[in-house]
């Protein structure tokens, strides 16, 4: 009967409490379990971010955060110049995958930025 | 008293030439009856025909005999059979109530540490030469204890009580297990009375996180712990609502098309009539 006045009253279930604890801590924990996927996150995100603009590899942050109901990413990019990387000429005559390579022009960050193979 | 009678001819299921089925029952946290599972699927396959072997792989903490009611016929362990101390057919205990049934008991006086994985490996795939299905009782824990109830399996079930601990360790045995071993679900211990209240995770509640191929649901009544007290699988009783439910998920595991799992509000006071009148669903 409590439970009936509690719900008349919009007052959340325990079961309903309990099933969105799950969610997030689920959420979290599957986050946590792929550390590696997520230094592959962060080795693709400077890589496509290096296209636009120059940023400092070496203090790039990439957390995620639980706000409320939902996880955030929240990447830090410390941006050093907002001219795409001197090496780089984006409109190459010859187009395609030419200019891969010497986009690398820093000495290699700490996230691998290799494809690596599984180990 | 309500023993189903079983049939004298064994093997009736399957030939005999087939390679048996493995399937490990795990959960990742303890008490939320895998044990019991093991020692009811097991018995209602037997009673179905299949000659079937348990394997308690909780080492140091042998309980599957007990709730077979097996725990004065054990006199050689898995790790005997492992080390080659006896031929695996000695170690082998016959049920008493099921003639296709056997038991390879876990060494209580041992660790997890000393079975040798490889070796377990080998003993499963010999069983799987000898029975149609052999069952893995694992111990709670994804430490070597797991790894080593899980090495020789072709399949897992999974049991889940409707908790939120028990839950999310099943998610990360589900994560661990992959999906070599196309994993099941058991939710087990489900109060649909409390269910209806909003005061436990519903069978769906559970599994729109989980999302697993459901095997049966078993609610949380008293006859299986009554069972367990007797060392009798309930799954014996032909007039226990929990022993059906037990035969289901046999019946599904043998691959036969049973109608999807549910429980039943049992017959409830007249206030909880009332409740569950007024307050609908959830």
């Amino acid at each position: 009967m409590i439970d009936l006045f509690n719900r008349l009253f919009g007052k959340q279930t325990s079961s309903a409490t309990a099933k969105e604890r799950l969610r997030l801590v689920l959420l979290s924990d599957h986050l946590s379990l792929a550390p590696e996927l997520v230094d592959k996150l962060k080795a693709e995100l400077i890589e496509v971010l290096s296209r636009y603009v120059e940023v400092d590899r070496t203090k790039i942050e990439v957390n995620f955060e639980q706000h409320d109901s939902a996880i955030a990413m929240m990447a830090n990019v410390p941006i050093l110049s907002m001219h795409p990387p001197k090496v780089e000429t984006p409109t190459h005559p010859g187009g395609g995958d030419a200019p891969k390579r010497p986009r690398r022009r820093r000495k290699r960050p700490t996230a691998t930025s290799n494809p690596a193979p599984a180990s | 008293m309500h023993e189903l009678k079983v049939d004298p001819e064994p093997a009736a299921e399957s030939p005999p030439a087939k390679r048996g089925k493995a399937i490990v029952i795990t959960s990742g946290k303890g008490g939320v009856g895998k044990t019991t599972t093991t020692a009811n699927l097991g018995t209602a396959l037997a009673h179905r025909g299949a000659r079937v072997a348990l394997v308690d792989a909780d080492v140091g903490l042998r309980n599957l005999d007990i709730v077979l009611g097996l725990e004065s016929r054990v006199r050689y362990h898995v790790l005997d059979v492992l080390e080659e101390k006896v031929e695996l057919q000695e170690a082998l205990v016959h049920d008493k109530h099921s003639e296709n049934l056997f038991l390879l008991a876990a060494a209580q006086s041992r660790e997890k540490d000393d079975v040798d994985t490889e070796a377990m490996r080998e003993l499963i795939e010999e069983l799987c030469e000898q029975f149609d299905y052999v069952l893995i009782d694992c111990p709670a824990g994804i430490e070597k204890g797991f790894t080593n109830a899980v090495v020789g399996a072709d399949e897992a079930i999974v049991v889940c009580t409707p908790e939120v601990s028990a839950v999310r360790d099943v998610d990360r045995v589900v994560g661990l297990l992959g999906n070599k071993f196309r994993p099941q679900l058991i939710i087990n211990r489900v109060r649909p009375l409390l269910v209806q209240k909003g005061k436990m995770l519903s069978v769906e509640d559970v599994n729109s996180i989980l999302r697993l191929p459901l095997l049966g649901v078993i609610a949380d009544e008293p006859d299986v712990i009554i069972s367990t007290n007797k060392g009798e699988p309930v799954a014996l009783r032909a007039d226990s609502k929990t022993g059906a439910a037990y035969r289901a998920i046999a019946a599904r595991v043998a691959g036969e098309n049973v109608p999807a799992p549910t429980v039943e509000l049992e017959a409830q006071g007249f206030m909880a009539k009332l409740g569950s009148f007024f307050g609908g669903r959830r």
